[in-house]
Formats: structure tokens, C-alpha cells, sequence
């Protein structure tokens, strides 16, 4: 379902992804791991071409975008359509309700008719437990609600590929089993993902590979149980420590 | 002429005129100060709008024509300016009546300062708002109606309201390119009935229950665009 090839991405002199290759399968949700400035943010952002690559290529289902070349508006729009993306932040729109915000995608840019969005919306809503917060705005809901809310305004958008950046990150530690188990249904109904996070419990139960990233390197790649417990690289190991010493696990 | 507070003759003469200057003074305020105002800010605000925009826009020389007209309204007198448009531009065989000229004048100077307001405005909104709309695939002008600028408008309610509200004062500016509005009729009946203190505190007070009154609508507006923030 994904194949990236060689991806390379620079600000200015500053080169942040230095040759990364993933393959995922349909249905497969991998796991990326790997220090803060690793660049795993600007991996999932290459993805969804939120940042322009400086070389290498994607492909997505059956789009292949060749980043030796710029892209115009069209192809990069496009190309995007086919993922979605769930932010560290939730980025949900203030000035609009929960149902407003899972609406906005298919209403304004896919220009799906109103009522129909609105089904649509309200039951994705419900699907990731919000059935009864429909008319509320962002500020109304928790940390977890609001991430819940962001899942399913990005599963509006039908994409075949879901990006989590680090989706749980920002939450009080009670609300995060809540946005992980969204995520765990998603997997299991089929979703492809990738998914930047450092919750090890779920990436033993979810994903079918985890990488680890290091000074934009894939260092590591291999099954959870395999990466966890008998790493192959001493960079992964002494990273396995030091979050599970600092128990963000 | 005698005193206020000695003479009964006076006293009741000054009445004569508060009470009959009010209606020519509340007719320029209908039909000039108010017209002038709200033209004016309808036209202002789009400019201000397409100014702000050229300024956070990547073409240069949009940038460029932006600021310079930024700088040079607010870096010149209002009262210049109306001059320049009213007396200076007959010069070049192009006249322009009072009322237009005024309109024209007074857009020109809410679009400079209001784009400044409505500029940070934009530049307040957070950068992950412009990358939701863009990972949702808006186009930047989708993203600038639907999610950027409602979010930047609740910012510049109170910014754009003081704009409002001077503007309400400056209209009086306009008596000196000849639009008869509220304070050039009052000058006028000053002038004929020599009752200057009187006829100069009777256009005050109206100018001050006009912003007044706005002040309220500007409270109520504040509130409507709170709705989806907690305070
Ligand atoms: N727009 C940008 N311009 C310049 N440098 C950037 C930009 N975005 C990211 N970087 C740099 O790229 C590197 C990788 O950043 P990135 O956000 O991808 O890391 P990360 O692995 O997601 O880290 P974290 O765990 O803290 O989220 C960092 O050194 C960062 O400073
Ligand atoms: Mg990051």
C-alpha cells in the first residue's frame, strides 16, 4: 500500500532525512520510534507532502510521486488525498463543532452534499465514541475527545492511509487508553498506518513492524517483539532505556 | 453680550437655539456622518482585506505595493490627504465631490490601519490551522474563508472596532472639504448665531452617545464571537 524509496529531506543546509525506505502492506500499521529531532515528524509530513521532499519517491496505493522534480499544485493535492493525517496537537478547528469539523473535508473540498456529510460525520463520530458530542466545540472537550474528534475528521476524508504523529503525547496519561483504542479498531478493521509513537504496549499489540529512527536513519526495522526485546543495534537499545527509565512507555 | 448667569434673556435665547439647531445637526449625522462612516468601513475593510493578504503573500511585489501604501497613509496626516484628493487633484482636472472625495479618503486610511489589525490578526493563527485545512486538501483560498480568516476576525473585533469608532470622528474632518455633515452645520449656526461654546458641546455630546451606542454593539459582537473560546 506504501512504498518509499530513498527519501530525502533538507532544510537549508540542515539535511533531516537522509535516504529512508518503508514498505507497508495493505492493512499494516507500522510503528516509527526514535529520539526528538530524529525526524519522524518531517517523515509523516513528507508523506502527506505537508513538506516537499528534496529527493526520493512515494508511493501510495496506486499514485507514485518522484520528488526529483517539483510537483505542481494538482498532482501534490492529488497525491494527498490519499492519506490523512492526525496531529500531536489535535489542530481541530476552534470555530467549529465536533460534527462541523468532521463535515469541513468531504462538504468544502470534496463537495459531498451537506446531508450526506452530516450522516457521515455523525456516525464516525460515533464510532470513536462521541455520539453525544456532536454539537460541541473543541474547547468543550477533553484532550482525548478532541483526538478522537481529529481521527475521525481524518477518516471523513476516506484516505487509505492514516498518519498519527504521535497522537497521544499530549494527553493527561488516564485519557491516552482511549485514543489508543480507537486506533486498535482501526487496525483491526483493515486500516493502513503509520504511526509515530512511543507507546510500546500498543505497538507490541498493533503493528506489524516498528522502525526506529536516528539522525534521519532508519537504524532499525523488524518486528515489535524482535526490536523490544533483543535489538540488533546498541543505538536502539540505549533508546529503549532511556524512555523506559523516563516511562513515557 | 451679557452674562449666562445674570441675564434670564440669554439663558432662554440659548435654549432657543440648542433646541433649534438639534434637528440640522441630527440630519447631518443621518445623512452625512453615518452614511460617510459606514461606506467608508465597507470599503476600507475589503482593502484592508486584499492589503493584508498582498502583505503575507510570497509575490514581491504585491508585498511591496502593499507596504508602501501602508506606509505612506499612515506616515501622512488624514487632514492632507482629504486636501490632496479634494483641492490638490482639480489641479490634474480631476474633481471629485465633497462626499466621494471624503469617501475615498476615509477608505484609503481604515484599509491602511486595518490591515495592519487584520495582518496580525492572520499571523495569529496558529500554524497548525494551515496545516489541518491543507492535509484535509484545501486550496490556500479555501483555508483563508473557511478556517483562517473567521478564526482571525474574532482577533480583530476589538482592533477594528477603536477603527470604527475614530473613524465615526474623523468623519468631522470632512467639514473642511465642504460635506456638510454634523460638524460643519454646526460651525455654520455657530458662525451665524455666535453661540460657539454652546453649538461645539451640542456636536460633542452627539459624537460621544454615537460611540457610545457603538461601544455596545462592540460588546455584543465581542460575545458572539466568544462562543467557541473559554473564558
Ligand atoms: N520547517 C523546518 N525548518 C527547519 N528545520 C526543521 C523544520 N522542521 C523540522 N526541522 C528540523 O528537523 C529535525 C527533525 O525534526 P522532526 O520534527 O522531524 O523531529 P521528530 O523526530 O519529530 O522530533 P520530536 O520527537 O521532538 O517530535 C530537527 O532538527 C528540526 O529542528
Ligand atoms: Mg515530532
Amino acid at each position: 500500500m506504501i512504498s518509499v524509496r530513498n527519501l530525502h529531506k533538507r532544510f537549508g543546509d540542515l539535511e533531516v532525512l537522509k535516504g529512508i525506505d518503508l514498505d507497508v502492506q495493505q492493512g499494516g500499521t507500522v510503528v516509527v520510534i526514535g529520539p526528538s529531532g530524529s525526524g519522524k515528524t518531517t517523515f509523516l509530513r513528507c508523506l502527506n507532502i505537508l513538506e516537499a521532499p528534496s529527493a526520493g519517491s512515494v508511493k501510495i496505493g496506486d499514485q507514485t510521486v518522484d520528488f526529483s522534480r517539483p510537483l505542481s499544485k494538482r498532482e501534490i493535492a492529488s497525491f494527498r488525498k490519499q492519506s490523512a493525517m492526525v496531529f500531536q496537537h489535535y489542530n481541530l478547528f476552534p470555530h467549529m463543532t465536533a460534527l462541523e469539523n468532521v463535515m469541513e473535508g468531504p462538504v468544502t473540498v470534496q463537495k459531498v452534499p451537506k446531508q450526506k456529510a452530516r450522516e457521515r460525520a455523525e456516525a464516525l463520530l460515533t464510532k470513536v465514541g462521541l455520539g453525544e458530542k456532536l454539537h460541541e466545540y473543541p474547547f468543550q472537550l477533553s484532550g482525548g475527545q478532541q483526538q478522537r474528534v481529529g481521527i475521525a475528521r481524518a477518516l471523513a476524508l476516506d484516505p487509505k492511509v492514516m498518519l498519527f504523529d504521535e497522537p497521544t503525547s499530549a494527553l493527561d496519561p488516564e485519557l491516552v487508553g482511549e485514543v489508543l483504542q480507537v486506533m486498535k479498531d482501526l487496525a483491526s478493521e483493515g486500516m493502513t498506518m503509520v504511526v509515530v509513537t512511543h507507546e510500546m504496549r500498543f505497538a507490541r499489540e498493533v503493528a506489524d513492524e516498528v522502525i526506529f529512527m536516528d539522525g534521519g536513519h532508519v537504524i532499525e526495522r523488524g518486528k515489535p517483539e524482535d526490536v523490544f526485546t533483543r535489538p540488533s543495534q546498541e543505538r536502539t537499545q540505549r533508546f529503549l532505556n532511556l524512555i523506559q527509565n523516563t516511562d513515557v512507555l | 453680550m451679557s452674562s449666562l448667569f445674570t441675564d434670564p434673556e440669554r439663558a432662554e435665547r440659548l435654549i432657543d437655539i440648542a433646541q433649534s439647531s438639534l434637528l440640522p445637526l441630527l440630519e447631518g449625522v443621518i445623512l452625512y456622518t453615518i452614511p460617510l462612516t459606514l461606506i467608508s468601513f465597507a470599503f476600507g475593510l475589503a482593502l484592508a482585506v486584499l492589503t493584508a493578504l498582498a502583505r503575507i503573500s510570497t509575490v514581491k511585489p504585491l508585498q511591496i505595493i502593499a507596504r508602501i501604501y501602508v506606509s505612506a497613509i499612515r506616515g501622512t496626516p488624514l487632514i492632507v490627504q482629504l486636501f490632496i484628493l479634494f483641492y490638490g487633484l482639480p489641479t490634474l482636472e480631476i474633481e471629485i465631490d465633497p462626499f466621494p472625495a471624503a469617501v475615498i479618503g476615509f477608505s484609503l486610511n481604515v484599509g491602511a490601519y486595518a490591515s495592519e489589525v487584520i495582518r496580525a490578526a492572520i499571523l495569529s493563527i496558529p500554524k497548525g490551522q494551515w496545516e489541518a485545512a491543507d492535509t484535509i486538501g484545501m486550496s490556500y483560498s479555501q483555508s483563508l474563508k473557511r478556517i483562517i480568516l473567521p478564526q482571525a476576525a474574532r482577533v480583530s473585533v476589538p482592533p477594528l472596532s477603536n477603527t470604527f469608532i475614530s473613524l465615526v470622528k474623523d468623519t468631522s474632518l470632512a467639514s473642511l472639504i465642504l460635506v456638510t455633515e454634523m460638524f460643519r452645520r454646526a460651525q455654520e449656526i455657530a458662525a451665524r448665531t455666535y453661540e460657539f461654546l454652546l453649538l461645539y458641546m451640542e456636536a460633542a455630546v452627539i459624537y460621544w452617545i454615537l460611540c457610545f451606542l457603538l461601544s455596545l454593539v462592540q460588546g455584543r459582537l465581542e460575545n458572539r464571537f466568544d462562543r467557541y473560546v473559554s473564558r
